[in-house]
């Protein structure tokens, strides 16, 4: 515990903490982050309806506009869709599967992306080369697109989205940590920790795994906001999560089919949630590039 | 220089080839084809009949010999929907999905390039930190939901663009297009801009970056040093050495946009390659989405190909090995 306090006193003090504070940007991109952390987190028990409990819907309350328009109603705050769902409890509902799906995604990626990239680096050779070359061909490749025919094979669910971001968000994680450790494994300190008799898997993961890894919170935290991007996509396309338990994405696409009778709200304000916590994500992601590139200081 | 040609000739089939094993080995996961052929009363025999004519009987290896020399000799197989040869209606649908691939990726570089130059010569104005966190916003939003917006406003409430389909289509060089009718411009302004929106953002924010790298060269200080106008310095001098890296994220781009034409075309119903796509993937339809991804795949390895060709031309500094 005190190991930990002093990591975070230490990080307090530290120039990184300093100008985060201070740059606007930053502290806007903090917040949005944090307000979508407490929403995700105590939204659920807030909120009146769990709107994916038939017995609590009323489709008497269906088609209910938002509450500052005419025939809105306090109950329903951004309104109701076409099974009398409150619309609000619906985005919360939903901002959690996007955001879950998309930080586990990222985080997979990443322990992935890191190990690939570590090894490839460090033993070169034919191993390097077919992880690269597989790196090469995908990224050739968009990811939305890859990620929709992964899809198409899979079939909707979770976890399936799970696989398929992840096949496609290693690769970015995997060159960085390559060179990162090309770059590394010539250093004085490596050869030293070679000299002293330690394995290569202490080399790797106590000596070179902690000096590459600082560029890959920028990768990290813009990937959070693009994977929820790219699920969203999928959802809206039907070939994502499944209708029982809808993402931000699949919430518009619902709310899509009703568009044309005028009822805007039931896919609006998905959106508006999605644009909101990405943008939040990559004010903080801008930050961090700026922040932590030593070219720019 | 042809030796490099030559090396980047022979990665390019590569490439194709190992995506065409990829793609056989994903059509294998997706289950049996046959039921979509035969009528659903068919009988057993009818079943084993069939898969003996689609060559499912035999082994995986033999199987993939059979897709590789057909897809050579140009045969991706039949439509199970549409029982037409799959190549042909990709061929039909391209002429949209290009039509509004190449409209946005105009309109894009129109708007992004003053913009960008212009936040990246006065980097610390009000105006272009406003830009700035404007194109971050156009980065962030979902652009399939930024079209819907826009049918909603533009198409529902002020009907002053059709909401889907493509209008009016005229017949150029055996491909149809619709810009070249009123009606048919109309069509494709609503797609056309949110396809443009993402890279138009994206675009911005590189060109900004490189203007600002430039802008700080030697060249720069010694033309402005000898009295060369502002707009002179910034569009002869700056503006055309931060584009040469703009060349290498072409091919991303023209990728990107027509990933993202699948969406845009699923929400405005555009009769695009995209469409065809998202149908042919809700239908099963084998054929189509093998040919799709085959097709793609290589558009993307020659665009690819020719960005890598052009830019070792264009910049004296890269010296081919």
């Amino acid at each position: 515990m005190s190991a930990l306090a002093a990591r975070l006193s230490r990080f307090a003090a530290s120039e990184l903490a300093h100008n985060w504070v201070r740059n606007a940007s930053a502290i806007a991109g903090t917040i949005i982050i944090l307000a979508f952390a407490l929403m995700v987190s105590f939204g659920p028990m807030l909120v009146a309806q769990d709107p994916y409990d038939v017995r609590q819907l009323d489709l008497m309350d269906a088609f209910k506009p938002p509450a500052w328009l005419e025939g809105g109603t306090a109950q329903y705050l951004l309104g109701t869709d076409q099974q009398g769902r409150d619309v609000l409890a619906s985005i919360i509902h939903g901002s959690r599967i996007s955001l879950f799906i998309g930080f586990t995604a990222m985080l997979a990626s990443c322990l992935i992306g890191t190990t690939l990239g570590l090894l490839a680096g460090f033993y070169g050779g034919r191993l390097d080369s077919l992880i690269m070359r597989i790196a090469d061909i995908q990224l050739s490749f968009p990811s939305v697109l890859t990620a929709l025919f992964l899809m198409s094979a899979f079939g909707t669910g979770v976890e399936k989205v799970l696989i398929a971001l992840t096949s496609v968000g290693w690769v970015v994680y995997a060159r960085t940590v390559r060179g990162s450790t090309l770059r590394e494994k010539g250093r004085e300190y490596v050869q030293a920790a070679r000299v002293s008799g330690l394995s290569n898997a202490r080399i790797i993961l106590r000596h070179i795994l902690p000096n590459v890894l600082t560029p890959l919170i920028v990768v990290a935290t813009i990937q959070v906001g693009t994977f929820i991007l790219i699920e969203a996509s999928l959802s809206f396309l039907g070939v994502g999560v499944p209708i029982t338990r809808p993402s931000l994405g699949l919430l518009i696409k619902n709310g899509f089919d009703v568009l044309f009778s005028g009822l805007w709200w039931i896919s609006v304000f998905p959106g508006l949630f999605i644009m909101l916590i990405v943008f939040g994500i990559n004010l903080l992601g801008d930050f961090l590039r700026d922040e932590l590139n030593p070219r720019l200081k | 220089m042809l030796g490099y040609l030559i090396k980047r000739l022979i990665q390019m089939f590569v490439v194709l080839w190992v995506v065409s094993v990829l793609v056989f080995v994903m059509m294998s996961f997706t289950g049996d084809p046959t039921y979509m052929m035969v009528p659903l009363d068919a009988t057993e025999e009818q079943i084993e009949n069939a898969r003996r004519i689609l060559g499912l009987d035999q082994s995986h290896l033999v199987q993939y010999w059979r897709f590789l020399s057909n897809i050579v000799q140009g045969d991706f197989g039949r439509s199970f929907v549409f029982r037409q040869p799959a190549l042909q209606l990709i061929m039909e649908r391209l002429p949209a999905t290009l039509e509004i691939v190449f409209l946005a990726m105009a309109m894009a570089l129109v708007i992004a390039i003053p913009l960008g130059v212009y936040a990246g010569a006065n980097p610390n104005r009000w105006s272009s930190r406003a830009l700035m966190a404007g194109s971050l916003v156009g980065v962030s939003l979902p652009g399939f939901w930024l079209g819907m917006v826009l049918i909603f406003v533009f198409a529902v409430k002020l009907q002053m663009f059709p909401s889907s389909g493509r209008g009016p289509t005229s017949e150029i060089m055996g491909m149809r297009f619709s810009f070249t009718s009123w009606q048919g411009f109309l069509h494709l302004v609503l797609p056309a801009v949110t396809l443009s929106i993402g890279t138009l953002a994206i675009l911005m924010r590189i060109i900004r970056a490189e203007m600002m790298e430039v802008l700080k060269q030697d060249y720069i200080k010694f033309a402005r040093a000898k009295g060369a106008a502002n707009r002179f310095v910034l569009f002869k001098h700056g503006l055309k050495n931060a584009l040469i890296p703009l060349i290498t994220v072409f091919g991303l781009m023209l990728g990107d946009l027509i990933a993202f034409a699948t969406l845009t075309e699923t929400i405005f119903a555009w009769p695009g390659i995209g469409k065809l796509l998202v149908d042919s993937i809700y239908r099963g339809d084998r054929p189509v989405i093998v040919v799709y991804l085959m097709f793609v795949a290589f558009l993307f390895v020659l665009v690819n190909f020719i960005v890598d060709v052009a830019y070792a031309f264009i910049d004296p500094r890269i010296k081919i090995k």
